[in-house]
């Protein structure tokens, strides 16, 4: 390719990226946005949406509620998953396709269904629903992506590893929690990490199972009807601030240490 | 990461030998509580919508109250009523896969091959792909609701532009539903084609170039096809979730009455009007027609071995 085709591409893929941003932008902006009644118009900069971000109505409990919910149901999931992962990945056992399938399918159903289905049963049941069905709800969904992401960290485990550990006399409790835990925990941080930002970003599988309780993006799509108030632009904004000096931190180091090994090799 | 869900050729994972795999009563005791959770809580729910999806109505009961019976009409009744509803559901989501791999594919592309020598560059790129999972994607469709907006000024850029007609509007309308749908799955298309095109073995593409093919022939025999499982992946982790968002085309968000999917009605037979019986067999429907879909999808592209 010559001349200008050269950088077509270049150019292309900077514009999509820049597509993908555009309405993060515009949310955090907005969170500094002079708003009265409602953020839709720029009135002008100020930090007091940010200074006193509990002042709107109902917007604090929310978050608070997503943390629960999340931190909640990402200890459960993150716990089976993991030893679903482990199990599939070390060990034989009969009913494996079966077992496969059923992780399999929660994240091939649209989540309209898995939430119809479940707030269909707690009605059969009789089932007040509230935090304690979104937590629920939640940890069935985040089950499968878990599994995904710790199976694929305990399969490039060596196992070469654990059988030294068993040559020095090791036994398996100690194998399995002085060696092989260990190992894994970076895939079950990731695993973990996933599983938060998948639950508190749902809304979904969540409004058909929530009953009264408020969640933030449940919050968000009551107030979409009659208008967003900035505070909500500001809680997202933080939580985009803090997740993503998380992943850059994390990112940056892992390119220098590829760079440095790059140089050495 | 979980984006590699689909991906066909998950690389690690089916190369655990089975000699390293043993035999244990252990293996059941991992396995036992996540397996019965998923059973009580996602395979008891598919057979609860199937049981409500027959109920009628209480003969002089409330709304809202149902009771078992056989009713096969529910679901002739929810197709010939929401026909139109399920058609724009599949025709929305197919829209929205094919501009979601129209641009994911060049981002992938870019950040997995072309990025490949300057690894901060890539890592910053990778971090703007993901960067919309940490934003609430309510208010990011929000956002390109207030963009659109008839006063906005980017209506006003196109109109002043004479691009479009003075009294056109975007809102509301299918274009602006699969716009969002294209936007807020554009991370699950570009992801998982990024994990396989990072893996390409660049030597054959260069030695295609040897061979004197040109650039177009090239990437239609050997990087395409190499790409094939992430391909496979992110159309699957786009098309799945797109027919049965309901938010996009929510009268709240980018769409209008005019552009509810089935998603929509689900949840207005559930939550709103209280009739349980429809929704669950519009679910049972949606699911059902997605089952199809993606088997015969994954058939044709010769990947059976998901997960």
């Amino acid at each position: 390719m010559r001349g200008f085709g050269k950088y077509l591409l270049w150019v292309y893929a900077g514009m999509a990226l820049t597509f993908l941003m555009i309405p993060i932008v515009y949310t955090i902006i907005f969170s500094f946005n002079d708003s009265r009644r409602t953020n839709i118009i720029w009135r002008g900069f100020t930090f007091d949406n940010w200074t006193s971000v509990c002042d709107a109505q109902d917007v604090c409990p929310a978050f608070m509620n997503s943390i629960i919910v999340a931190g909640v149901s990402t200890v459960l999931a993150t716990a089976m998953g993991t030893a679903i992962a482990i199990a599939l990945v070390r060990y034989r056992f009969k009913f494996r396709q079966a077992t496969t399938l059923l992780l399999f399918l929660p994240m091939a159903t649209p989540e309209v269904v898995l939430g119809a289905g479940l707030a269909a049963q707690f009605l059969q049941l009789g089932v007040n629903k509230g935090l304690g069905t979104i937590i629920i709800a939640h940890t069935m969904f985040c089950i499968s992506f878990v599994v995904v992401t710790v199976r694929a960290r305990v399969a490039v485990l060596d196992p070469a590893l654990e059988e030294a550990g068993r040559d020095l006399y090791g036994s398996p409790n100690q194998v399995f929690w002085r060696v092989t835990f260990p190992l894994l925990v970076p895939g079950i941080v990731a695993a973990a990490l996933l599983s938060f930002a998948l639950s508190f970003d749902d809304f979904i599988i969540t409004n058909f199972n929530a009953g009264a309780a408020v969640t933030f993006p449940r919050f968000v799509y009551t107030a979409a009807a009659r208008g967003i108030p900035a505070e909500a632009n500001v809680i997202a904004s933080a939580v985009f601030f803090l997740a993503i000096a998380l992943v850059l931190a994390t990112q940056i180091r892992g390119a220098i240490k590829r760079q440095q090994l790059a140089k050495a090799g | 990461m979980a984006f590699g869900a689909f991906q066909t050729a998950a690389p690690a994972a089916t190369a655990a030998t089975p000699a390293s795999q043993r035999k244990s009563p252990i293996a059941l005791w991992l396995l036992l509580p996540g397996i019965l959770y998923l059973i009580l809580f996602f395979v008891t729910p598919l057979f609860s919508l199937v049981i409500t999806s027959f109920q009628e109505p209480v003969p002089g009961g409330f709304m809202g109250e149902y009771q078992n019976a056989f009713r096969f009409e529910n679901y002739v009744t929810v197709v010939s009523t929401y026909f139109s509803h399920i058609g724009r559901s599949f025709v929305y989501a197919f829209l929205a896969t094919f501009f979601a791999l129209l641009l994911g594919y060049p981002i992938a592309y870019v950040i997995g091959v072309k990025l490949r020598p300057y690894p901060l560059w890539q890592s910053l790129a990778l971090v703007i792909l993901i960067a919309p999972f940490f934003i609430s994607f309510l208010l990011r469709t929000i956002a390109w609701k207030q963009i659109f907006a008839d006063e906005g000024f980017f209506v006003g850029i196109l109109k002043s532009a004479q691009i479009i007609p003075a009294d056109a509007y975007l809102t509301g309308t299918p274009f602006s539903v699969v716009f969002g749908l294209t936007y807020m799955f554009l991370p699950f298309m570009a992801l998982p084609i990024y994990t396989t095109l990072e893996k390409l073995d660049l030597r054959y593409v260069e030695a295609g170039g040897d061979l004197y093919a040109n650039p177009v022939t090239v990437f239609r025999t050997i990087t395409f096809p190499l790409s094939l499982p992430g391909v496979i992946s992110g159309t699957l982790l786009t098309f799945i979730p797109a027919t049965g968002d309901y938010i996009n085309a929510s009268r709240d968000f980018l769409g209008s009455t005019e552009t509810a999917m089935m998603g929509n009605v689900i949840e207005a037979n559930f939550l709103v009007l209280q009739n349980f019986p429809a929704a669950a067999a519009l679910s049972l429907i949606l699911m059902m027609s997605i089952l199809i879909i993606v088997s015969a999808y994954v058939k044709r592209s010769g990947t059976d071995d998901l997960l």
